[in-house]
């Protein structure tokens, strides 16, 4: 399998403080990578740093083209989605208005309607609220439509922070089901980045362990799963 | 106040031993300086025409009212585009007290120091809740309102109106007046008003009351978790800032001998601004330079073409922001700093 | 009561050039979620564009457009020339720069067009509407172009891809990177688009003025007044407020007496005041409600 992102001594610091220090991994096309950390390992600065929206040295590939000297917008333009930490929304718009910025890089057609509605067959809560101000979502209801909005683009690639982020358990069970659904459905190749390692584990072909802003071990997410002495050492379940 | 590195204009905070280092070195460089600054003010009204005099005394007004403002801004994080109104209530007390109620001119000082304390901390209490573009828009509908405020009719029996107030300038006294003429004696009476306004500024900086104005500044939710009471401290920044801009106009009615209303424009909030931003926020002593700046600079430019004084103002302004934002100050800190790199 | 229904409808007509303001006012917030102390100058520098385009002998009609589309362009390039450069520093920086523009322009107001007041022709003339009515056709003409103005906006911002994307780089500009929402771009067209309706603004205001270049600081005074009362992030608030202002305004001067006919202006800073006190989202503002 080919990968869809391959990311070479990617550095990254926020003024003095190093958060990155020289990080290689790859993204399987049509598979789902997981990076596992503690809290300020350098997971959500990772996905900042493929984004464009830190500072950042390196090489990152995205099928086969370098992107790591363009800007947010464009790298978005090429099929990146990002569902960031702490959500996104735009609280101040209703739902609808944030599927539709979703497709804002789409040219404007039909199948944005549709993909509207598609997204409120995967989620029925959003159309309940469709005209609702974003701000008045729960939190579990503002990441489904954070997961949604970012489906809106057709992403190649998905980039998700903490997606189970201050969430109740059975939200956090249900918001899983459904980005296996989008994994089967849909085939895009999907990025998590979790602190919740039995979770993401799960759902991942692929794990990579982040510690201090560097990679500690790498290796099939099954593997990972069985082995004692990781799973004591550092995911501490 | 070498810390003021991490001030509002958002630089990186510097590491606190680099900071405490730089203020051992920096104020014993300091207190030459003042020292050289002093003794050549004390020896300037004696070898110097009388307007020149004139116009240095007026440095030091504004270098006071900057000061002012710099304390609110630069310790405090707030800001103001209306502190002429606070500058000219201080003129208006001393031109009212002076020449309606026969108050020696020295006593009108504290009167007005202690009047727009309070005229500040009133204001500050609504603007408490006012942050960022909310607080300027208030102080700026304030700084436009001023003139206005000043001619209401309810108010013209005190101060003379449209007309305004003229003030008899007064002698130096004490049989001094053998030495000095009115003008230097004027200027020294600023000049040790100036310096003592100084030295409180340096001690309020550096106080309980200071470090958590700063703590304010950098982060208003730690600090009130910490239990700072940041409505009480922000309107008392507000008064303490008022107090020191309303004596310096108290001071500058005296010298200029005159108020009325359209001296207090909102072109003279935007000089005191202009003076803080060139000084340098959170620096002290940059308000005296901010304000040669603004009583000198502007002739200059009208000589160069006249009616082209504010497009002069506007350009200086962008290019402090664009190359040296933390002003003056800033600039001779890094000088300092690469001259000691290279010994 | 003749007389207080005169006040009224006569207020409702300077009204309508503090609401032509507020709504450039409310403009520049959507897109920086900034006020530009500078944007009465700006408007009134536009104005001196129309005067002299008017002086050179173009018609009316053409100037008007005209002088939309050099206001537009003036705007746009303001932002990407001054302000790009800083777009990250903290908020005095920002004010600053906004105070030397307004330096500048009205400097150079002066520098080019001098000092002395200029009249500037009305396009709907300068009688009453009707006989005997307390409202001339000017001030009717005026707030109908408001009006106008009012929904060509309101349309943009409901209907069009670009009107959304500005309101998703205003509300949150990191998500709208992360659609890909040119933000800063975004940004530049609003300068562009306030900048346009100042310099509606402008020259509808210079016939009831006159021209010279400080007519714009009470002016943005009231403007900001109404866009505060009406709500900062609601165009059509700001054009009620603005229409209240000029009521409250009108009122005051003559049931207030010591306010008297001329000394308006602490009317406008008790207005601003009271407003963020009481109620800071403005009458029609939206709050934003945020569950965390």
């Amino acid at each position: 399998m080919s990968n869809i992102l391959e990311v070479r001594g990617l550095e990254a610091s926020y003024g003095d403080l190093t958060v990155l220090r020289g990080i290689d991994f790859d993204i399987a096309d049509g598979g789902v990578t997981t990076l596992l950390g503690a809290n300020g390992a350098g997971k959500t600065t990772t996905l900042r740093a493929i984004c464009g929206m830190i500072r950042r040295k390196g090489e990152i590939t995205f099928e086969g083209k370098r992107i790591d000297r363009m800007s947010t917008e464009n790298i978005v333009r090429l099929g990146v989605a990002q569902v960031p930490e702490g959500r996104g929304t735009f609280t101040t718009l209703t739902v609808e208005e944030n599927l539709q910025l979703g497709a804002m890089t789409r040219p404007n057609d039909k199948s944005i309607h549709e993909d509207i509605e598609k997204s409120f067959h995967f989620f029925p809560r959003l159309k309940e609220r469709r005209t609702q101000q974003a701000g008045t979502l729960s939190g579990g209801e503002q990441q489904m439509l954070a997961i949604a909005r970012a489906l809106m683009l057709r992403p190649k690639l998905m980039l998700l922070d903490e997606p189970s982020f201050g969430l109740a358990p059975l939200i956090t069970k249900q918001i899983f089901e459904i980005l296996a659904d989008v994994k089967r459905e849909a085939g895009v190749s999907m990025l998590i980045v979790e602190q919740n390692a039995s979770l993401a584990l799960g759902i991942a072909d692929h794990a990579y362990l982040i510690e201090t802003g560097s990679i500690v071990m790498s290796g099939e997410a099954k593997a990972i799963r069985e082995d004692e002495s990781v799973r004591a050492s550092y995911l501490g379940y | 106040m070498a810390t003021s590195e991490e001030n509002m204009t958002g630089g990186p905070a510097i590491p606190r031993a680099a900071a405490a280092s730089a203020k051992k070195s920096g104020s014993s460089l300091g207190t030459i300086v003042l020292a050289v600054l002093v003794i050549g003010a004390v020896i300037l009204p004696f070898a110097s025409k009388n307007f020149f005099i004139f116009q240095m005394t007026q440095v030091m007004v504004y270098a006071i009212a900057i000061l002012g403002l710099n304390l609110l801004t630069g310790i405090n994080g707030q800001f103001s585009l209306g502190h002429g109104a606070f500058y000219a209530v201080g003129a208006y007390t001393a031109a009212i007290l002076m020449e309606m109620q026969g108050v020696p001119y020295g006593w009108t000082i504290p009167i007005a120091g202690v009047l727009c304390f309070v005229a500040g901390f009133l204001f500050g209490l609504p603007a408490l809740r006012l942050e960022g573009v909310y607080l300027a828009l208030a102080t700026f509908a304030l700084a436009v309102a001023t003139p206005q405020l000043l001619k209401l009719s309810p108010f013209e029996h005190w101060t003379g109106g449209v007309q305004g107030i003229v003030i008899i300038k007064p002698d130096a006294p004490f049989g001094l007046d053998a030495v000095l003429n009115p003008d230097q004696w004027l200027y020294f009476f600023t000049l040790v008003i100036g310096l003592f306004l100084y030295w409180l500024a340096r001690n309020i900086v550096g106080s309980r009351t200071g470090r958590a104005l700063m703590a304010i500044r950098d982060n208003p939710i730690a600090a009130r978790s910490m239990g700072v009471n940041t409505a009480v401290y922000k309107a008392t920044a507000f008064g303490i800032s008022a107090m020191f801009t309303g004596v310096a106009g108290c001071l500058g009615a005296i010298v200029i001998q005159f108020v009325a209303p359209d001296s207090f424009t909102f072109a003279l909030s935007v000089a005191l601004l202009v003076g803080l931003v060139i000084g340098g926020v959170g620096w002290l002593p940059g308000a005296l330079l901010g304000a040669l700046f603004i009583v000198f600079i502007p002739n200059v430019a009208e000589d160069i073409s006249k009616g082209l004084a504010g497009a002069f103002y506007g350009f200086f302004l962008i290019a402090v922001i664009y190359l040296a934002p933390q002003g003056a100050g800033g600039l001779i800190r890094s000088g300092l700093a690469r001259v000691k790199r290279m010994l | 009561m003749d007389l207080f229904i005169q006040q009224v409808v006569s207020g409702f007509a300077t009204g309508g050039i503090y609401a032509c303001m507020a709504l450039s006012v409310v403009m520049i917030y959507q897109a920086i979620h900034h006020l530009n102390f500078a944007q009465g100058e700006m408007a009134m520098f536009s104005t001196y564009i129309a005067w002299q385009l008017l002086a050179w002998g173009l018609p009316y009609w053409a100037v008007f457009p005209l002088v939309i589309a050099i206001s537009f362009v003036g705007g746009f390039a303001v932002e990407r020339i001054v302000f790009k450069p800083i777009e990250n520093a903290p908020v005095l920086s920002h004010i600053v720069i906004f105070i030397a523009l307004f330096a500048i322009f009205n400097s150079f107001a002066g520098f080019i067009w001098d000092f002395t007041i200029k009249a500037v022709p009305s396009p709907f003339g300068d009688g009453p509407l009707y006989p005997g009515a307390p409202i001339g056709t000017h001030q009717a003409g005026m707030i109908g172009v408001t009006m106008v103005v009012l929904v060509m906006l309101w349309a943009f911002f409901r209907f069009t891809r670009m009107g959304l994307a500005m309101r998703a780089a205003a509300a949150n500009p990191d998500s709208a990177r992360l659609v890909g929402v040119k933000v800063s771009m975004m940004t530049a067209l609003g300068w562009g688009m306030a900048s346009a309706i100042g310099a509606v603004a402008g020259v509808l205001i210079a016939p009831v003025v006159f021209l010279e270049p400080n007519m714009m600081l009470s002016i943005l005074l009231y403007g900001f007044a109404g866009a505060v009362l009406g709500g900062l992030t609601s165009p059509a608030g700001a054009v009620l407020g603005g229409f209240l202002v000029g009521i409250i305004e009108n009122l005051a001067g003559t049931y207030i007496p010591v306010i008297g006919g001329e000394l308006k202006l602490p009317i406008a800073l008790f207005l601003i005041v009271a407003v963020l006190l009481i109620k800071p989202a403005g009458l029609l503002g939206r709050r934003t409600v945020q569950r965390v």
